[in-house]
Formats: C-alpha cells, sequence, structure tokens
C-alpha cells in the first residue's frame, strides 16, 4: 500500500502545528520521521490516524483521496498506530485488548473469546512477537505492552504502521528486539512509518528518512548520512552533541541512602533496599527504563513518599519525619519529572512561578506577605540569566514553550545556595538548545561542590552527564558503572542483568555522540531564521 | 530469535526478595493484625453484652413461616439464647485469631470476614429475641422487598460507572420512575403501561445527567445530586398540585399480583420468599444475569469497561466514546427507573413525597461496597436490605438498641468497605472523568 501526504496543514488556532507538508510512503519500506520534540510529528501522525482533522490538504491511499474522520477510517484504509501512549485497558487480557473495536462475536454481541486468542497466537507466529494473550496488560513490561500495540494494528489488517517514539520505554535489547520485528513486517510487504528524534536509531533501522523542523518538511536524508548532519538538519543550526565537563572533583560523602525500601499503594516494594552514597561535587546518574522505582527514590529523599524501611541523611542529619518544605528550605534543590504538573503553576506568571518553594523565605516574603519588588527583581535577573524566551515576566508560565518552563523550573531550583540538588527528566520534551543550556547549568552546580543526581530514561543524557550511573531495575540498584560502561552492558544492566566482566571485550564506549566534540557544518536546507536555543509551538 | 536477551524473557535476578519482601509481609501483618484485634474486640464486646447479657434458660423463637403465603408450616426455630449467644461471640473471637494466623490466602481472609460478620448477626439476634418470638421469614421477605430497588439500583450505578460517568441522580431516577410509575398506572388503568412509564422516566433522568456530564462537561457528584434535588422539586410539586387532589384519579394504580412458580415456590422458607413475588421482581432475576454476563461476555460490556478504563484507548480503535457513554447511562436510568415502579407499583400502590428516602445512595454504597461488579453488588444490595428489615422486625420487640442504629448499619458498613475491609476497591479509571478529544 502506497501512503501519500499532500500538503497536510494543521492550525490550532493561530499555532500552525504542520505547515504543508509532503510525505511518501512507499510499500514495504521504513520510513523515518526525524524530528525534536515539538517539531510537529505526532501531530501530522494523529491527522494521519484520523484523531484530528487537517485544516489543509489531502491523504492519499493507492492514488485515492481519503478522508478520516475517526481512527476507524483510518484503520478501514489500512492504518494502524501505535502510540507513544500505549492505548491499552490495563485491567484488560492481551486478546481483549487486541480484540476490542474489532470483537469476534458469536450471537448477540457474545465474545468469542477462543478465537480471538487463536489469532493472536497465529498473528504471534507469523512475526515473533511473543506474548501471552491470557496475561492481563497492567501485568506486562512494557516492551511486551508495545507487542499487544503492535499486534492490535496487525489484527486489522494493518499496511502502513506508524510507531511514534516506539523506543522511548523501552531498553536497548527491547528497542534491537522491536527493531528486528521492524524488518520482519517490512519483508512480509508492510510500510513502517517509525517517528522519532534518536539519530542512532534512524541510521539503523531507516530506508528513507524525512526531516521535520517547526512543522515543516526541511529535507530528507540518507540513512548513511553522519549523525552530525542529521542533528543540524533536525535543529536547524550546528549542534554539539555532547556535554563539555571536566573530570568530577567528588569530596566528602553529603548523601548517604542506606537499605531505603519504598512501599506503594498496594504493598509492593518500589524502591527495594536501595544504598546510595553522594559525594559533593559529583553528578550521579540514575538510568533505567521508566517506572523502575526512580521516581519513587525521588520522593523519598524529597519527603514526599514515607519509606518502609530505611535511612536518608543528607550531611549527616537524619531526613526521617522531615516535611517537604522543611527539607527544601534546608537546601534541596529538586526538578521533578512532570513539570505540568509538578514543577509549575500554569496560571501563575512566570515571575511568581520563579519564587514558588521560596514565597515564605526572605527577602520574598515577610510575615505572610509577599514583598512583589523582590520577585520582581528576582525574575528579571533569572529571565537574563538563564535566556528564558518569555514576552514579560509577567505571561502565565503556561504559555511559554516546553522548553523554557523547564528553564524557569531549573533556575528557581539553582537559584538559592543547594546542599543537594536533584533534576528528575531535566530535559524531557526540551528542544536541544534548551537542552544544551540546561546540561551546562547541571555541570556548573557540579562544579561548585553540589551533589548532584540526575534521573534520567534517556540513556545518551545519562552518559553525558554522570560521573557515576546507578542502574535501577524493579526498585533495585542494580550496579553502580562508570559512563565509559558500554550500551550493550548498561542495556542488560536496565534490563536486571548484571553482565559478565569480559576483558577480552573493548567497551565501545566511544559512541560518536559520547565522546566527539566538534560541531557539526549546518546543512544546505537550514533555515536563515532558525534561532538558537528558540523551540517550535507545538 | 533474539529472544534470549529481551528483559521480559530474561529471568530477573533482583526480583524483590529477602528483605524487601519482608517489609511488604510486615504491612500485610499489621493489618491481619489490626483487623484480627478489632475482631477479637468486638467478639469480647458481643460476649459481654449480648452472651452475658442474656439471661440464661431463655429462648429465643424464630418464626419459620413466611406470613401471608400459602405454604406449607415449618415449625418455629427456638434457640438457648444464652448458650448461642456465647457461643457466637466466642466464634468472633475465633475470626479474629483466623485472621491473624491465615493472612497470607485471600479466600481465607474472606472467610474470616464472612464468618466474623455472621456469628456477630446471630449473637445479636439471639440477645435482642431472648424470651420473645420474631418472624425470621417475614424479615427475609422484607429483605427482598426492600432490595429490589437497591439492586436495581446498583446495576445502574454499575454500569454507568463502568461506562466511565458516575450515576448519583440514581435516587432522583427512583423517585421519577416511581412517580411516573403511579400516575400512567392510574390514568391508563394499566400496570404494565406504568412499568414502562418509570422505565421511561428514568431514562429521561439518565439523559439528562449524559448531556451535561458527557456533552458539558459538569462535575459528576454535584451534577448527580443537582438532579435529584431538582427531582424531589418537581415530582413535590406535582404530588400537592395533582396527586393529592384527586388520589382516586391520579394517585390509585394498584399493585402487581404475584406470580407463583410452582415446584420452585414450594422449598421451604427459602422458596415463597424468592419465588412467590410479583414481576417486577423476576425482572430483577433476569436483569442480575443479563447485566452481569453481557458486562464479562459480550461486545458491549468489553466497550462499555474499556470507555470507563480508558477512553483513549477505546477511541483509536474506533468506538465512540461519548456515545456509548450516552447510551449505557440512559440504559441504566431506565433500569433504576425500574426500581422506582417497584415502590409504587410493585409494594405500597401509592406515590408519596420524597417516597424513596434516600435509597439511591445507599444503591450508591452498594455498588462501592460490590467493588463495581454487578453480583458484588447485588450481594451488597441484599445486606443492605437485610439490615434495613432486621430494623423492622425489631422494632416491635422494644430491644434497647434504638431501630435507627441498625439503619445506620449499611453506611457504617461502607465506610468500612471502602476502607479497605473487603480488599482492595478499584474504581473504573475514568469514572467521573469526562472525555475530550485531543
Amino acid at each position: 500500500m502506497k501512503l501519500e501526504l499532500r500538503g497536510i496543514t494543521k492550525r490550532f488556532g493561530s499555532l500552525v502545528a504542520n505547515d504543508h507538508i509532503d510525505l511518501t510512503v512507499e510499500p514495504g519500506e521504513i520510513h523515518c520521521l526525524l524530528g525534536e520534540n515539538g517539531a510537529g510529528k505526532s501531530t501530522l501522525m494523529n491527522v494521519l490516524y484520523g484523531l484530528y482533522e487537517p485544516s489543509e490538504g489531502e491523504i492519499v491511499v493507492d492514488g485515492t483521496p481519503r478522508k478520516f474522520r475517526t481512527a476507524g477510517d483510518a484503520i478501514d484504509a489500512g492504518i494502524g498506530m501505535v502510540h507513544q501512549h500505549f492505548m491499552l485497558v490495563p485491567v484488560f487480557t492481551v486478546a481483549e485488548n487486541v480484540m476490542l473495536g474489532h470483537e469476534e462475536t458469536r450471537s448477540l454481541g457474545w465474545l468469542d473469546r477462543r478465537r480471538a486468542r487463536k489469532k493472536v497466537l497465529d498473528l504471534v507466529d507469523e512475526y515473533g512477537l511473543k506474548v501471552d494473550p491470557d496475561m492481563l496488560v497492567e501485568d506486562l513490561p512494557v516492551g511486551l505492552q508495545q507487542r499487544v500495540e503492535i499486534l492490535k494494528a496487525l489484527v486489522r489488517d494493518a499496511k502502513v504502521l506508524i510507531l511514534d517514539e516506539p523506543t522511548a520505554v523501552l531498553t536497548p535489547q527491547e528497542t534491537e528486539e522491536l527493531f528486528r520485528v521492524m524488518r520482519a513486517l517490512r519483508a512480509s510487504g508492510h510500510s513502517i512509518v517509525f517517528i522519532t528524534h534518536k539519530l542512532k536509531e534512524v541510521k539503523a533501522v531507516a530506508d528513507r528518512i524525512t526531516v521535520i523542523r517547526r512543522g515543516k518538511v526541511v529535507g530528507t536524508a540518507d540513512p548513511a548520512s553522519s549523525e552530525k548532519e542529521l542533528a543540524s538538519l533536525m535543529v536547524g543550526r550546528p549542534v554539539k552533541l555532547v556535554v563539555d565537563k571536566d573530570r568530577a572533583q567528588p569530596g566528602e560523602v553529603r548523601l548517604a541512602i542506606e537499605d531505603l525500601t519504598v512501599l506503594d499503594g498496594n504493598g509492593q516494594a518500589v524502591v527495594d533496599r536501595v544504598d546510595l552514597r553522594l559525594r559533593e561535587g559529583e553528578i550521579l546518574g540514575i538510568a533505567g527504563v521508566d517506572g523502575n522505582g526512580q521516581s519513587e527514590l525521588t520522593q523519598a529523599i524529597l519527603g514526599l513518599r514515607a519509606p518502609a524501611a530505611g535511612k536518608i541523611s543528607l550531611d549527616g542529619q537524619d531526613l526521617a519525619g522531615r516535611s517537604p518544605r522543611q527539607i527544601l528550605n534546608s537546601g534541596v534543590g529538586f526538578v521533578p519529572e512532570d513539570r505540568q504538573h509538578d514543577g509549575i503553576v500554569g496560571d501563575f506568571t512566570v515571575a511568581e512561578n520563579l519564587v514558588l518553594d521560596m514565597v515564605t523565605q526572605a527577602p520574598f516574603g515577610r510575615r505572610g506577605s509577599i514583598n512583589p519588588g523582590a520577585v520582581r527583581d528576582n525574575a528579571r535577573q533569572r529571565v537574563e540569566e538563564f535566556d528564558i524566551r518569555t514576552q514579560t515576566i509577567e505571561s502565565p508560565a503556561g504559555t511559554l514553550s516546553g522548553g523554557n518552563q523547564q528553564k524557569v523550573v531549573v533556575a528557581r531550583e539553582l537559584s538559592r545556595p543547594l546542599r543537594l540538588f536533584i533534576a528528575s527528566q531535566p530535559t524531557r520534551g526540551v528542544d536541544v538548545g534548551a537542552m544544551e543550556f540546561i546540561h551546562k547549568r547541571i555541570v556548573a552546580e557540579r562544579d561548585v561542590g553540589t551533589p548532584v543526581i540526575i534521573v534520567s530514561t534517556e540513556l545518551d543524557e545519562v552518559v553525558a552527564l554522570a560521573d557515576r550511573i546507578a542502574v535501577m531495575y524493579r526498585g533495585r540498584i542494580v550496579d553502580i558503572v562508570p559512563p565509559t560502561t558500554s550500551r550493550g552492558d548498561l542495556g542488560l544492566l536496565m534490563a536486571g542483568v548484571i553482565p559478565s566482566r569480559d576483558p577480552a571485550e573493548p567497551a565501545p564506549a566511544a559512541e560518536p555522540d559520547a565522546t566527539g566534540t566538534e560541531p557539526a557544518a549546518p546543512t544546505a536546507t537550514n533555515e536563515s531564521d532558525a534561532t538558537p536555543g528558540e523551540e517550535d509551538p507545538a | 530469535m533474539a529472544d534470549t536477551v529481551i528483559a521480559p524473557d530474561v529471568e530477573a535476578p533482583v526480583n524483590p526478595t529477602g528483605e524487601a519482601a519482608d517489609v511488604v509481609r510486615a504491612a500485610a501483618r499489621k493489618k491481619a493484625l489490626i483487623t484480627g484485634i478489632g475482631f477479637i474486640l468486638v467478639g469480647l464486646y458481643a460476649l459481654w453484652a449480648f452472651g452475658f447479657g442474656t439471661k440464661s434458660g431463655v429462648d429465643a423463637v424464630f418464626g419459620m413461616t413466611v406470613p401471608n403465603r400459602d405454604t406449607t408450616e415449618v415449625g418455629d426455630l427456638s434457640l438457648p439464647a444464652r448458650a448461642v449467644a456465647i457461643a457466637m461471640s466466642v466464634l468472633c473471637m475465633v475470626a479474629g485469631v483466623l485472621r491473624i494466623v491465615l493472612d497470607r490466602s485471600r479466600l481465607a481472609i474472606r472467610l474470616s470476614i464472612a464468618l466474623f460478620l455472621i456469628a456477630f448477626v446471630i449473637a445479636f439476634l439471639v440477645w435482642a429475641v431472648a424470651g420473645k418470638q420474631m418472624s425470621f421469614a417475614g424479615a427475609l421477605q422484607n429483605t427482598l422487598l426492600a432490595a429490589v430497588p437497591l439492586v436495581l439500583g446498583a446495576l445502574a450505578g454499575v454500569i454507568g460507572e463502568r461506562s466511565g460517568v458516575v450515576n448519583i441522580a440514581i435516587d432522583g431516577q427512583f423517585l421519577f420512575g416511581a412517580f411516573a410509575a403511579a400516575l400512567t398506572g392510574s390514568i391508563t388503568g394499566s400496570l404494565w403501561a406504568g412499568l414502562a412509564a418509570g422505565m421511561v422516566a428514568g431514562a429521561l433522568i439518565g439523559g439528562l445527567l449524559a448531556v451535561f456530564a458527557v456533552r458539558y462537561l459538569v462535575e459528576q457528584v454535584v451534577l448527580g445530586v443537582v438532579i435529584n434535588l431538582l427531582v424531589t422539586g418537581i415530582t413535590g410539586f406535582l404530588y400537592t398540585q395533582l396527586l393529592q387532589k384527586d388520589p382516586e384519579g391520579y394517585n390509585n394504580p394498584g399493585v402487581f399480583e404475584n406470580i407463583r412458580i410452582p415446584g420452585l415456590a414450594d422449598i421451604p422458607v427459602i422458596g415463597p420468599v424468592l419465588f412467590d413475588v410479583n414481576i417486577i421482581v423476576y425482572l430483577m432475576y433476569a436483569l442480575i444475569v443479563i447485566v452481569h454476563l453481557g458486562l464479562f461476555h459480550t461486545r458491549w460490556g468489553l466497550r462499555a469497561r474499556a470507555v470507563g478504563e480508558h477512553p483513549t484507548a477505546a477511541d483509536t480503535v474506533g468506538i465512540k466514546v461519548n456515545a456509548t457513554r450516552y447510551r449505557n447511562v440512559i440504559m441504566a436510568g431506565a433500569i433504576a427507573g425500574i426500581g422506582g415502579a417497584f415502590l409504587t407499583i410493585g409494594t405500597v400502590g401509592t406515590f408519596s413525597k420524597d417516597m424513596t428516602s434516600g435509597a439511591g445512595y445507599i444503591a450508591l454504597a452498594a455498588v462501592i461496597f460490590g467493588r463495581w461488579r454487578p453480583l458484588g453488588a447485588v450481594a451488597a444490595a441484599l445486606l443492605f436490605g437485610f439490615t434495613s428489615a432486621l430494623a423492622t422486625s425489631l422494632q416491635p420487640l422494644n430491644t434497647s438498641i434504638p431501630s435507627q442504629f441498625l439503619q445506620m448499619m449499611p453506611y457504617v458498613v461502607t465506610i468500612f468497605a471502602v476502607a479497605g475491609l473487603v480488599g482492595k476497591v478499584r474504581a473504573p479509571a475514568a469514572a467521573n472523568k469526562p472525555y475530550t478529544k485531543g
């Protein structure tokens, strides 16, 4: 099946998320859609999948223009989608999820579970997508949940599969496995649209690459292009793919976590006997697939979750029983993983957000009242220092782009003397410009001697920033390794497997984006108006 | 195939075992200990109040013949009150000990809770009835009568919440159904027309709820309460202006005749209670089965539950989320409307102002106590019906416990249920969350 998008434009009010996008997907190819967060990739795919109606343009399937009003129309046309956030009902079994909306029934709508099960098993055999049809989806690891999503598309006879950032939640090994499945699908005549911002993966699997920036197609590229070329095409200017930093000068142990165990609401251990020591002037990276206890660990340190057992002490003082406010006031800076929910108050102004957790302290607050002059002065200073792109300091923080919202959070947390700095997913959904800046500030904080914890599911980020990497799996620290550890070994650790230390095997830590420092040259399709550090609204 | 290196297929070497498992166990043990000690303390109280509080040598007599039904006589059950009360109080304590000792298996936990509840109720009953007589079969009969609207309302609640709409308006659906059934039944002279009108009235209120909850995204709990107040007002007004002025013409629909099923109705005690009842009760039996099977074994149920758990997922596979919610909430309203009709044309035969007296809220409690499952909700509704029947039966015996305390029991039980006594209670994930695209 050949799929063409012709001049697709999608506007949200005055915002143009997709601007006259043309894209052709040939049968039996893996077509990569490369672009930064917020470039408009997901919007485009939601248009294609009938979730949004395009403002202009048409979708052509095998030469006939089609209109997709609902996801059902797209499914009927042979398009299947694996969403970034899985569209699975957690309390249903695999077979129930696969058949939902497409049920096998006998008379009176009675579900034919046996036939649904058999269909799943047939597809499992055909494409090597091993999964048990009777398991509840909530009990499956994410890698298998993704297979269920792919099965859902295949059972509906999808000829074109859209995979939206499918590797974001996978370990490197699971990613390899996904690529294997993708190649098997291509071999059987399916086409795949693979949406990503990860250059390595594009090179590994793509037949053709289309690069999108600010809602426009800015060029196509060959998978043989270097990562630098792809990166500058994607960002629109030369990009540095690494973080400049000197060797860490670790000092004394400042944060000591002993035997920490945290239970979730069901009484399951989500943090499981974690032991960590953090020295001043070092960055400890916590790597792991999302949902392996990283969030709960940081929440426990912040006092947001009571540990069931174990001890956390900062500079020798036990933090047990202290409220989050006391812990913050004692000099802990925290960048939460979900900035929309926990990082900023969207309706408050930028200036207010910049003092959110400091309003009780001088100079911003005194005896229950707020000193607006000090708040404004502080805001002007931070906006300048952190290059926060906002119209005024009185604009609601929610109107800022994701990268600038994140800068507000980072600026607030780094604007006071710290004894500990914790950043969860510091650059999630942030453009490359803001990412470089945030990374630089984190390293600068380390260099003044603050102990830093970075939690990130992006392995590249952890490797680039951390002086030591602790890998978490199912609530446990599997191992603490140096950042020169090979990606293969890190991947195994993220899956809970301790790799055998084989000295004969060279550690391939010298990945281009981990060590190369030379800036890339801008390419021909570069737009002249591209400003560094600014990002697309989306 | 590279399956050997994928995480899920690798036997994870660092599963929570050892100390962390100990922490998990310790939390479970603590809960078992608290509950178990609670049971034992209540058992001790029962021993003191009911066991030693009963004079020795006195019998508690329970009538086992269903009143007003032509059935074979069943002899009365006469129990030595003090001995039985003491034995049952001890059983309460045994249940507590079992709860502490057998804290590993789910089944054992549930059995110990059931044992505790049953033993406590019996201990209480023999104490209350000691030296007197109570018609136990009559209490069972009242249980069913009280439970019919609760069951139908709870089914309506289950369907609504499973589809993602919290149906606080059950009480309004009852009241409007009861009103419409009485009025239509009186005017047309046909009870069947009254029943149909009750269903339509319930469906109308369901539709009203759906429009505001689904289309206008109004907070569903507040909305439901407001709708209930609206219905109270409307029916109250029409009652004084219309029904009260000409009760013969507008408020005299009559009552459905009982239908006796030969064979089944001859089973002692239970038979006449369950199988010598009117058509609405048989309709309720059928609806229990239909809703249960429908929800868990048909396309309709699968889609309804998908819409209530993860509407976006349902949307992406081409299910019309809001249309599904509309349909199910209106259908649920019709079922609650039957429950309302039962209040007038199924039992008393006339409508009176505010006659539901909050039954819709008890039905809602049954939904939660029954953990959003049709059969669980039915069991909860029966339990609530039983407590209310007991309150009625014990009133003439002049026990030292006011009957209001008994009538309070359903709510107390629900609070304990929601607090986790019956295990983890998990509402449908998208209940009370309106769905908007994008």
